[in-house]
């Protein structure tokens, strides 16, 4: 059963572009977003002429360390003269990015859409944790000098606690989705380790150990989005957008169970219907859960309802997620290995499911056949869930 | 795109990019003063008395703590004034070593969220009145064991003459020592 809404085009994703992922780059933010532009645009075959709209995501403008940060990046991302938007949901934005893209094009507005996301985190001293300071609330949580592992800490113990899971249970998704970075040329923190290695890394907010989370990164990704009559002019192998979601709930994180992301299990049911998914447990083939922790890809999975509450760790444990596994999660590599400049992570994870979907992945390529994927991002407060699902 | 793409971006490690012309430093050069609005200003002043007092939604009932000016499920305006015990249970604890510039610290620090006693929610409901706060008297060990989960706590306040109307008014919560 589709959702009954009224789209007047059909949207497909026909290009995407990607810069390499790293601690320090020598690029300015805009130089990053033209980089992975262009290399959209001439993955689509395209120019800057053919595109009527842009798209813009971008993290905090604290981490860029430029205010009215969409501006600024305006030109580097093919906005000059162009109807342009900054999109910005925290962490959250990488995803939302594509969703944005879709809503222009699939209302009629646009034709095509190039959507891109940046960040660059590198600025930032002494170190760019310092940012995330500014997200607290100023009245009740900044005085108590909280820094953001906390909270993502927070959320680790409770599930742990929830569902029984152990420290060893979840590192083993920094395992799997670092090996996977092996096979992508954009990755920042890909190696080969093991749970003890994880265990070993500095305990920096029990139980967050240095490698449970993604690295501080600067990177940009984009991707070029057009209404049907265009995608089948542009390329014989469109990736159709077949649903969008997303979903808020408060900043008052620590008023609502911390075991469960009931907002981005609403973004995916959202996102789901329109797609006319059913059961995403059986439908869906591969998958990219924001993994900016490593227990994070589970909560997701759960969330996105590709396992049920509290099952994740165990068919993690049997290979299930795997590349060729029954339901791959993250063959990326995700942000736990690829890296995480944060708007631009998010779409990287959007790009992995067109390669996928596009059997273009190479050695990422997962060993199913592959015909729905879903991407999905996750931020600010613990409190939004942007949820994108496409299909070949 | 597979393993072999030759992808745009040139990485820089930590000296180059010390050593590159024209590299700017800028510090912004602002100072903030929030107002803590009409809810949380009460809910300061009651931390002051060393209450904690939350709000009533007149529609759904719920007591939030934080306190909010309207009720985010009903989009009523909340009204009634509750004070509560203060006590509740652990919900989720952490032992931070670092600071909120990533600097080691000397003493951890036990952090968590209190789930209060407060009337509105069901029994494990979704969403309930709490807090996030320092924990004292909770070990280490208790954290990493699971044993703080669902430990029964209460605000130890600071004496009446050091309490300012701020959230640290509570010094932390601590475990209530039973009988």
């Amino acid at each position: 059963m589709k959702m009954n809404i009224h789209v007047k085009d059909r949207v497909a994703v026909v290009g995407a572009g990607i810069t390499l992922f790293r601690r320090r780059l020598l690029e300015t933010p805009r130089e990053l977003a033209w980089e992975a532009a262009k290399m959209a645009l001439d993955n689509a075959g395209l120019t800057l002429a053919d595109i009527d709209c842009v798209v813009i995501g971008t993290a905090p403008d604290a981490f860029d360390g430029i205010h009215l940060n969409g501006e600024y990046l305006a030109d580097g991302a093919g906005g000059y003269g162009k109807p342009t938007v900054r999109v910005y949901v925290g962490g959250g934005t990488g995803v939302f990015v594509p969703i944005a893209a879709w809503w222009h094009v699939a209302s009629g507005l646009c034709n095509t859409v190039l959507a891109v996301a940046e960040e660059k985190m590198s600025p930032a001293h002494p170190h760019p944790q310092g940012v995330f300071a500014y997200i607290w609330d100023p009245v009740l949580e900044r005085p108590l000098g909280p820094n953001l592992i906390w909270i993502f800490a927070m959320e680790m113990r409770r599930y742990m606690h929830r569902c029984g899971a152990t420290k060893e249970d979840i590192a083993l998704v920094s395992v799997k989705n670092k090996r996977n970075a092996l096979d992508h040329p954009a990755a920042q923190a890909a190696a080969n380790i093991t749970v003890e290695d994880v265990l070993n890394s500095e305990t920096l907010v029990w139980p967050v150990n240095r490698l449970d989370i993604s690295p501080v990164s600067d990177g940009a990704a984009a991707l070029i989005l057009a209404r049907e009559r265009e995608a089948r002019r542009i390329t014989d192998t469109p990736v159709w957008v077949e649903g969008i979601g997303w979903s808020l709930d408060n900043t008052h994180w620590y008023n609502r169970e911390l075991g469960y992301p009931r907002y981005v299990q609403y973004a995916a049911r959202m996102a789901y219907r329109m797609a006319g998914i059913e059961r995403p447990w059986k439908e869906i083939d591969v998958a990219e859960p924001y993994d900016p922790f490593d227990y994070k890809e589970l909560h997701h999975i759960e969330g996105l309802m590709l396992a049920r509450p509290c099952e994740a760790p165990k068919l993690l444990k049997e290979g299930w997620f795997d590349r060729d596994g029954e339901l791959p999660t993250s063959p990326s590599g995700g942000l736990l290995g690829v890296g995480n400049p944060i708007a631009a992570a998010g779409l990287m994870k959007a790009a992995e499911i067109f390669w996928q979907l596009r059997y273009e992945a190479g050695r990422r390529q997962v060993k199913k056949p592959v015909h729905k994927g879903v991407a999905q991002a996750w931020g600010d407060l613990m409190q939004v869930g942007t949820v994108i699902v496409m299909s070949n | 795109m597979s393993e072999k793409e030759k992808l745009p971006g040139h990485y820089l490690k930590s000296k180059e990019m010390y050593e590159l012309p024209g590299l700017v430093e800028y510090r912004p050069r602002v100072r903030y003063r929030f107002s803590a609005g009409q809810a949380q200003t009460r809910f300061l002043e009651g931390l002051k008395e060393g209450k904690i007092l939350g709000v009533k939604c007149p529609r759904c009932g719920r007591v939030y703590v934080p306190p909010r000016a309207y009720c985010e499920y009903c989009y009523a305006a909340t009204s009634e004034w509750v004070e509560l015990p203060g006590t509740g249970v652990i919900h989720t604890a952490v032992i931070s070593y670092i600071s909120t510039f990533r600097e080691r610290m000397e003493k951890p620090e036990i952090v968590g969220v209190v789930r209060l006693d407060a009337p509105g929610y069901k029994e494990d409901s979704y969403e309930f009145a709490g807090l996030f706060h320092k924990l004292c008297g909770v070990t280490e060990e208790d954290v990493k064991t699971g044993r703080a989960i669902g430990m029964k706590v209460k605000p130890r306040w600071r004496p009446p003459e050091e309490r300012v109307g701020d959230v640290n008014d509570i010094e932390c919560f601590e475990p209530v020592v039973e009988g």
